[in-house]
């Protein structure tokens, strides 16, 4: 009996309103000291294009992470087909008919079309993997893709990043995937490859299957999705909303609508006659943003605003050495930076703080003081002997200035969480003394408390007379923080203007609406 | 070596004084003095005599200097394999310099030069192509392996050159205060690796560099120009190790140094640095090598087969990587 009543309420035309395939009614979801999702309600029909929306943070991943079983609920549920489920890893979701085609895309270069498709559950028999059964399967699912023409015997790693896309929705398809989450599908893809994957879409959804998309891009959602669920701060915000018809004021208002104010140290205005510390002209790099020029003067806070992938964190690691750039130039205090050469950058006087705290800064398994004196322990030194005394010295002195908790320098900095890692990053290109300060993501991973403390750092750095350049994908961040702000869409600079002339609204109107052209 | 399985991990707490490497070479000190326990019972006087002590040191001598430089290497997060190699190299090198074309004039010390200019040309080509040309070092390594055996081979013409050189000879084998020139070569050795690894920049910057390359880059350590000189040390050691060959052999051979390479980061791995960079330890290194050169003597004081102490050593191998492979997982899952 209870099977029937399922099996009604499943088909599409079994009630007058229409029956949610998927249904997460109140998902929350803690991390130690962190709540990423605080009552996520989301109800998908079979067929439809469901997106989701919500700045970076909001909590799209961790639901996505939360539905593929990779992540346990705190709290809630999750009903598919009228059947509560429990989802305890990811091969139950895949069980369920749950598939996550994840940006990075998870196939295997070395294994082919087919054996990708089938991967973890490969056809056998007696241990012989079923090769001409599982060509033909995998032949069948492409075609139903629309992509007969790829061969189920190529091998993955010769495909394009569309053609990688295909393989995973085909290796989706081979596990009667009934729900496809796709996480930011058309970041990888050019203007061609996204109306193909648009297509493929549209033959997944004739076929009943429902589709979760997640994109920052207004315009495609516009255009491929039914209706749309917007995240904020780990919450539902909107719901039931015509992807078509809702306006894109409506949409941002939603997403940014403040609830969380973080305190900005005051802007005292850069003096008219500070020096330009840093002069950037027509920095590109290849296939990756094209032509950027700015400066900055001493005092001065420039904010980088944009959406991840635009190019921001790739602009400052190439302006640093760390990627070759392949035109322009950058020029500290007057003197024209060598390309490619982190050191020679470091030798002018500029600093960077990564994005990637713990695999791009620090050596986690060292004491709190030499990671602080990562980049001045030469100096320091008498003869290529090194001073430890004075390098703790120095440490203390920085761990003393900037607040930095624990106070005991040998600590690893594995240990340390991750506001105060942050800030042992600052220390070490205070003891550096630099001129030009890089800071990429300066918050990620920083709870709210900490994050105010870290402006009113980086503010007094500036009015010390450091030049600033920030990155950050938290808009609120770069306008409470910097004087001057570039927007950066798609590799190239398409706004700049002074803080106080702009504001997130504007930020994202430029970089949704502006990307497509 | 127990009681390292009870050492808490260095930064999961307030490192005090047990926690610390200090506890892990206590670990190791204890293995050593179990081991030499052993060697008492089993062979008594034969075992417990100066002499014997003696033999263990000299045993320990020529891959000992090669380990100083294995851990220099292993520390920066790669592998020598050609260490091996190298010394055979670097002995026929030298010896054919001493029986063919060494006038009668020339003082033998240019000899020795030869063997360390060999061997630290050697490390220098290992570093360019893994720094620069951006191969994995255990192929890079293991070319070279391949390629200076095949050298030394030719160069001697796989024959035995005996070097009569009297001055040569004569400091080899002498003693100073009893102790044979060969262990005072490694006692200097593993001395100034202690400081260079410990006390200056050179080592500040292997560990860094083992322990998070890009996070070094972006510091702005030149790391590649780093790793050159690493490679280029370990080569200097595989010189260092084949005029050792020649003078406790007085011949130098294209076999020599066969399979040292294994043996050698055996010790280092045992002695407690991280096979995947990042932590080293030279005190470690030294009680390493003389875990397994003292094995080696206590098999052979009871006569027990070359065979029988390999499956001994490989156990020994097993069991130190399993407790460090605990210790690394405690350390980073906080």
């Amino acid at each position: 009996m209870v099977d029937v009543d399922r099996d009604d309420a499943a088909s599409p035309e079994g009630a007058d309103a229409p029956v949610p395939l998927l249904r997460m009614e109140g998902i929350v979801k803690h991390f130690p000291g962190a709540k990423a999702l605080d009552g996520v309600d989301l109800d998908v029909l079979p067929g439809e294009v469901h997106c989701l929306l919500g700045q970076n943070g909001a909590g799209k991943s961790t639901l996505i992470k939360v539905l593929a079983g990779a992540h346990q609920p705190t709290a809630g549920r999750i009903v598919l087909d009228g059947e509560e489920v429990v989802v305890p890893h990811p091969v139950a979701a895949l069980g369920r008919g749950i598939a996550t085609i994840y940006q990075e895309l998870d196939v295997v270069d070395g294994l082919t079309v087919a054996e990708n498709v089938y991967l973890g559950h490969e056809l056998a028999r007696g241990g012989f993997t079923q090769r001409r059964e599982v060509a033909a399967r995998t032949r069948d699912l492409l075609a139903r893709l629309g992509h007969p023409e790829i061969s189920p015997h190529r091998e993955v790693g010769g495909l394009s990043a569309a053609g990688k896309q295909i393989v995973s929705m085909a290796r989706a398809l081979s596990h009667d995937a009934r729900v496809i989450v796709m996480d930011e599908p058309s970041a990888v893809l050019d203007a061609g490859e996204v109306r193909n994957l648009f297509r493929v879409v549209r033959a997944l959804t004739a076929q009943g299957v429902a589709v979760v998309y997640i994109s920052h891009r207004l315009e495609e959602i516009r255009e491929i999705g039914d209706r749309i669920t917007v995240l904020k701060n780990g919450r539902t915000v909107g719901r039931d909303l015509p992807a078509a018809t809702t306006p894109t004021a409506e949409l941002i208002r939603l997403m940014t609508g403040r609830s969380v104010e973080y305190a900005f140290p005051e802007r005292p205005g850069v003096p008219d006659g500070a020096p330009v510390v840093l002069d950037v002209e027509g920095l590109s790099l290849a296939d990756t943003f094209q032509d950027v020029s700015f400066q900055v003067r001493a005092g001065e806070i420039v904010g980088l605003a944009g959406l991840v992938g635009a190019g921001r964190s790739e602009i400052l690691e190439t302006l640093y050495g760390a990627r070759r750039r392949t035109a322009g130039s950058v020029t500290v205090n007057g003197r024209r930076l060598r390309a490619g050469s982190v050191d020679a950058a470091v030798a002018a006087g500029i600093g960077l703080c990564p994005e990637e705290r713990k695999s791009q800064g620090l050596v986690l398994d060292e004491p709190v003081y030499r990671n602080i004196t990562l980049s001045t322990f030469a100096r320091i030194a008498r003869g290529g002997w090194l001073d430890e005394r004075a390098e703790r010295a120095a440490a203390r002195e920085q761990v003393t200035a900037l607040d930095l908790r624990p106070t005991d320098v040998d600590r690893t900095a594995r240990t340390l969480s991750g506001g105060n890692q942050q800030k042992a990053l600052l220390g070490r290109w205070l003891v550096h003394g630099c001129d030009v300060l890089l800071l990429d993501e300066p918050t990620r991973g920083v709870d709210v408390g900490a994050r105010s403390e870290l402006y009113g750092l980086v503010r007094r750095l500036a009015d010390a007379g450091t030049a600033v350049v920030v990155v950050s994908s938290e808009i609120p961040e770069v306008l409470g923080l910097a004087d001057h702000v570039l927007v950066v869409a798609e590799g190239r600079v398409v706004h700049r203007a002074p803080a106080q002339d702009i504001d997130e609204h504007g930020v994202l109107d430029l970089v949704m609406e502006g990307t497509a052209a | 070596m127990s009681t390292q399985v009870e050492t808490p991990p260095a930064g999961t707490s307030r490192p005090s004084w047990l926690s610390g490497p200090a506890g892990r070479t206590i670990g190791l000190v204890v293995a050593l003095v179990l081991l030499a326990v052993v060697g008492v019972i089993t062979g008594g006087e034969r075992f417990a005599s100066i002499d014997n002590v003696m033999t263990i040191l000299r045993l320990a001598s020529v891959t000992g200097v090669l380990a100083i430089g294995m851990t220099f290497v292993i520390t920066a997060g790669g592998i020598d394999l050609s260490v091996g190699s190298l010394v055979g190299l670097a002995s026929v090198w030298a010896s054919t310099l001493a029986t063919q074309t060494m006038a009668e004039d020339a003082h033998w010390t240019v000899m020795v030069l030869t063997a360390l200019a060999v061997g630290t040309a050697a490390g220098l080509i290992n570093g360019l192509i893994i720094a620069y040309g951006k191969v994995v070092s255990f192929i890079a390594t293991l070319a070279m392996m391949i390629a200076a055996r095949g050298l030394a081979e030719m160069i001697s013409g796989r024959q035995t050159q005996v070097v009569s050189v009297d001055g040569f000879l004569d400091f080899f084998r002498a003693d100073l205060v009893g102790v044979p020139v060969l262990v005072w070569i490694f006692a200097l050795v593993a001395v100034a690796g202690w400081f260079l690894f410990n006390r200056t920049t050179f080592g500040r910057r292997t560990v860094a560099v083992g322990g998070n390359l890009e996070a070094s880059r972006l510091a702005g350590i030149k790391v590649q120009r780093h790793l050159l000189y690493v490679y280029a040390l370990s080569g200097l050691t595989a010189g260092i190790a084949g005029v050792m060959m020649l003078g406790r052999t007085t011949a130098g051979t294209s076999t020599h140094g066969l399979y040292y390479e294994l043996e050698v980061i055996a010790a280092v791995v045992v002695g407690g640095t991280l096979l995947i960079g990042g932590r080293g330890t030279i005190v470690g290194t030294v009680i390493g090598v003389l875990i397994f050169a003292m094995l080696t003597n206590v098999f052979t004081i009871n006569n027990m087969s070359i065979s029988a102490q390999n499956v001994a050593k490989g156990a020994i191998i097993v069991i130190a990587v399993l407790l460090q492979q605990r210790f690394a997982r405690r350390s980073t899952s906080t």
